[in-house]
């Protein structure tokens, strides 16, 4: 078991260990019984059964001890429950968290948006979720906590962090193909590492004199590269290396053509992605960044693809 | 009342010829052996993909197939096992063969809306299994269907759920005729506290299949007709609510888990008594606590949902009446126990499935205790722990019983007696590998591992491997069973009347029965 990483896992790591120890009670106790009379009444040592029609006394006395001890186990799952029903403190650090068909995106009060999440060690954080597409579900093993993202609507999770480290996040809720993929983690900084980071923004300034660096990070954030690969190799879309400027055999409305990688079409693949179908890929599994992605991002990514292609315009 | 000169139900000649004697058979144990047929040969397929799924997660990344094939596997395996499997299962096999001879009747009270039932049930795992080779790829959604992802997934999933619609009368129409062959067919002096607990629990389940079916056969021509009308019932892109979809789908779904485990329940009831050598005790309690489990079950649906959004009265009122359905479970396994104290124990193979089956039934039950809590249910829910659970119970319960009841009743249903000796070798194979496969997932879970992960993270690892091993084991163990019980159906030796020295009306009939079971109906005293 974790030692308690979180606010909540006190209280729920007691619940486990109460109603564990009852049930491995009630398991073994019975089963031993179970062996004894098994072995202390088969036919050898006892040929001749003793009839017992039954006994309400006994009935009583299983009924009433159970009912008792199952009601104990309710009041300790639901005591510990009720910390996380409650809503978030009021200095809570509040988190947009976008799930999304595979992968999360966590934006700050400042506007700073990341794909893991960072938060400090002590500060209860509140996640306000919502989701674009399909369902989804935020899950932290370690800190106990876990919630559906439902589209249509924004669910709200909170925790305090109580020790800093890094730990797995999970997409807990069946999402489609990439579902196992759609993990990340939680970086829990010291508060003065976390103000560090919170304000820094020279990462930005160093993306933008890089050519293509701005464009990566879009495609990042956007979760673009969880079906697209960088390197070449086949997901569920098409790679992004070496496209630009190449030619690529489409399916547009059941007929195959053959066009090349410019910015018309790049353009298009974004906005509407299912008007040119790459032949070997899947219609209607991208969904449509329009208003989603501007037309400047679109420039900056293109200028990304064209760092990762021989031809240049 | 010798009728041991009448040709069997095997051997008996009616005016079709060949096949045709059996699929337009209206004899309620060649109907029964149809589904015997049908459904191994189902089972046995699911369990392959199973297996498959286990190979493929005995390490990270790929081993054996891709992520898209994965989710087809796990689809296709809960599709076939909940709906083609489990569901039918007990009730349309030996519910079939042994409730009119258990109530001393010549047959259910339809006999042609019985074969109907097997048709229907034939025709709706051809269509959901044509989902696989038709239109643009296998489903991929899971066997719950889940919207908006159902609506999403380009796969093929309308046959599927049209196949689910269909199976949804064939378990509809089963129920109805064994509730009507129970209030009109028991033979005279049977008052209904002198039924044998099977057929009490086939009545119970019988119950649930005519009054919870019909839900998810409704939420399923929803789906439906918002993929192919556009009405927006479950898609928020369309105005629907996802999450009215999943109460729909578990108001059906849970009473559904009950369907599978009384009848298991009624199995076990049935060969604890007979190799203890003693009357089941506590008879009354046993069938009061299968009625309140029939109903309470009906009322905590909303606990596959504690992580979804339910405002907190609902989460209460579920998580509280889970607690209270574990109660009438609990009352069985003490009276199963109290059956066994001071009986005379025969150690036959269906009585190590009976014992096996308490073992295992247990833990899944107790496990259940876990995911009902709520602050511990936030944690476990949808992860490995759950698929443990169910498996435990599910798996464990009804088809630890379904061995049990086949090893026990199969010198009556085929006349002949099966080896011994192997069909204890296949059982402790296969009791290992069960618990090597499935006790893993629970630690599994409690590390924090989803459920329906094509991959995973390194610390899984360890834990996975032992896991898919005993997959490998447990169908080790299965080939054993099978083939031991498929060779003594033609070879064994011939069976006596009561081989087990049985009280129930199937005992006192010849084996192999003959077509109308009694010459003349039994009374009861």
């Amino acid at each position: 078991m974790y030692s308690n990483l979180s606010n909540f896992s006190e209280d729920i790591n007691n619940s486990f260990i109460i109603i564990f120890s009852i049930i491995s009670f009630f398991l073994i106790a019975i089963t031993i019984t179970i062996i004894v009379f098994v072995v202390k009444y088969r036919e050898k040592k006892n040929p001749v059964p003793t009839p017992i029609k039954g006994s309400v006394w006994l009935e009583i006395v299983w009924t009433v001890i159970p009912l008792g001890l199952v009601i104990g186990m309710f009041y300790y799952g639901w005591m510990a429950w009720i910390p996380m029903l409650s809503d978030a403190p009021d200095d809570a650090i509040e988190v947009k968290t976008t799930a999304r068909m595979w992968s999360w995106l966590f934006e700050y009060e400042n506007g700073k948006k990341t794909d893991t999440l960072y938060v400090p060690e002590g500060k209860p954080v509140e996640l306000q979720m919502t989701s674009p597409d399909v369902l989804h579900s935020l899950y932290i093993p370690a800190y106990r906590i876990k919630r559906d993202i439902v589209p249509g609507r924004t669910t709200n999770i909170w925790f305090e962090p109580r020790k800093t480290g890094e730990y797995d996040l999970f997409c807990a809720e069946y999402c489609g193909l990439q579902h196992a993929y759609m993990i990340t983690e939680v970086k829990v900084l010291t508060q003065e590492e976390f103000d560090k980071w919170y304000i820094d923004t020279t990462a930005v300034a160093e993306r933008a004199a890089t050519p293509g660096a701005e464009g990566l990070q879009i495609l990042r954030m956007n979760g673009c590269v969880a079906c697209h690969s960088l390197d070449g190799s086949k997901l569920v879309g098409p790679s992004y290396k070496g496209i630009w400027g190449h030619e690529v055999e489409v399916e547009t409305n059941g007929d195959k053509r053959t066009l090349i990688v410019d910015e018309e079409y790049v353009r298009n693949s974004i906005y509407k992605p299912d008007d040119d179908i790459v032949v070997g890929y899947t219609k209607g599994l991208m969904r449509s960044y329009e208003g989603e992605l501007t037309d400047e991002e679109v420039d900056k990514i293109i200028t990304y693809l064209k760092t990762l292609s021989d031809k240049k315009e | 009342m010798d009728n041991s000169n009448l040709p069997s139900y095997l051997e008996y000649k009616g005016k079709y010829k060949g096949i045709f004697a059996w699929i337009f058979s209206t004899d309620h144990k060649r109907i029964g052996l149809l589904y015997l047929y049908s459904i191994m040969a189902m089972f046995l397929v699911a369990a392959l993909l199973g297996l498959l799924m286990k190979t493929e997660l005995i390490a990270p990344g790929k081993t054996i197939m891709e992520a898209k094939a994965y989710n087809a596997v796990f689809t296709l395996h809960g599709i076939t096992m909940i709906f083609l499997v489990v569901v039918p299962g007990i009730p349309a096999i030996l519910g079939n063969f042994f409730l009119p001879i258990m109530i001393g009747a010549k047959d259910v009270f339809y006999p042609r809306l019985n074969l109907l039932s097997w048709w229907l049930y034939i025709i709706g795992a051809i269509v959901a299994i044509s989902s696989q080779f038709m239109g643009t790829g296998s489903p991929d959604t899971g066997w719950t269907f889940y919207a908006p992802y159902s609506f999403k997934t380009q796969s093929n999933i309308l046959p599927a759920l049209i196949g689910a619609f269909i199976l949804g009368f064939s378990s509809i129409l089963t129920g109805l005729n064994f509730i009507v062959t129970m209030h009109r067919m028991r033979a005279p002096g049977m008052k209904w506290l002198k039924m044998p607990l099977f057929p009490w629990t086939l009545y119970g389940t019988a119950w649930i299949q005519l009054l919870a079916t019909p839900v998810v056969g409704i939420t399923l021509l929803m789906v439906v007709a918002e993929k192919v009308l556009n009405i927006g019932f479950f898609d928020p892109t369309l105005g629907g609510d996802p999450i009215l979809y999943q109460h729909l789908f578990w108001i059906y779904s849970h009473p559904a888990v009950y369907i599978m485990i009384l009848p298991a329940m009624g199995v076990i009831s049935e060969v604890i008594p007979t190799f203890a050598k003693k009357e089941i005790f506590g008879y009354n309690a046993i069938v009061l606590s299968t009625m309140l489990i029939a109903f309470v079950g009906y009322f905590v649906w909303g606990h596959h949902m504690f992580t979804a959004g339910m405002s907190e009265t609902s989460l209460f009122a579920f998580s509280f009446l889970t607690f209270i359905v574990a109660i009438p479970s609990a009352i069985k396994i003490f009276n199963w126990l109290a059956t066994l104290y001071k009986g005379s124990i025969m150690l036959r193979t269906p009585m190590y499935w009976a014992v096996s089956f308490l073992f295992v039934f247990m833990i899944g039950g107790l496990t259940g205790m876990v995911l009902g809590a709520l602050a511990t249910n936030v944690h476990l829910h949808d992860t490995a722990f759950v698929v443990a659970h169910f498996h435990f119970i599910v798996f464990g319960g009804l088809g630890f019983a379904f061995f049990a009841g086949i090893h026990y009743w199969f010198p009556k249903i085929f006349g002949r007696m099966y080896d011994e000796a192997w069909a204890n070798t296949g059982w402790i194979i296969f009791f290992m590998g069960f618990l090597t496969l499935y006790f893993p997932m629970f630690l599994l879970g409690i590390q924090g591992m989803p459920r329906r992960y094509y991959d995973y993270v390194p610390e899984f690892h360890s834990t996975n491997i032992i896991s898919s091993f005993g997959a490998f084991i447990m169908i080790a163990g299965l080939i054993v069973i099978i083939i031991n019980l498929f060779r003594s159906a033609k070879k064994g030796e011939k069976a006596p009347k009561s081989p087990w020295g049985g009280k129930t009306l199937e005992w006192t009939i010849p084996s192999p029965p003959p077509l109308e079971n009694f010459e003349e109906i039994p009374e009861i005293k």
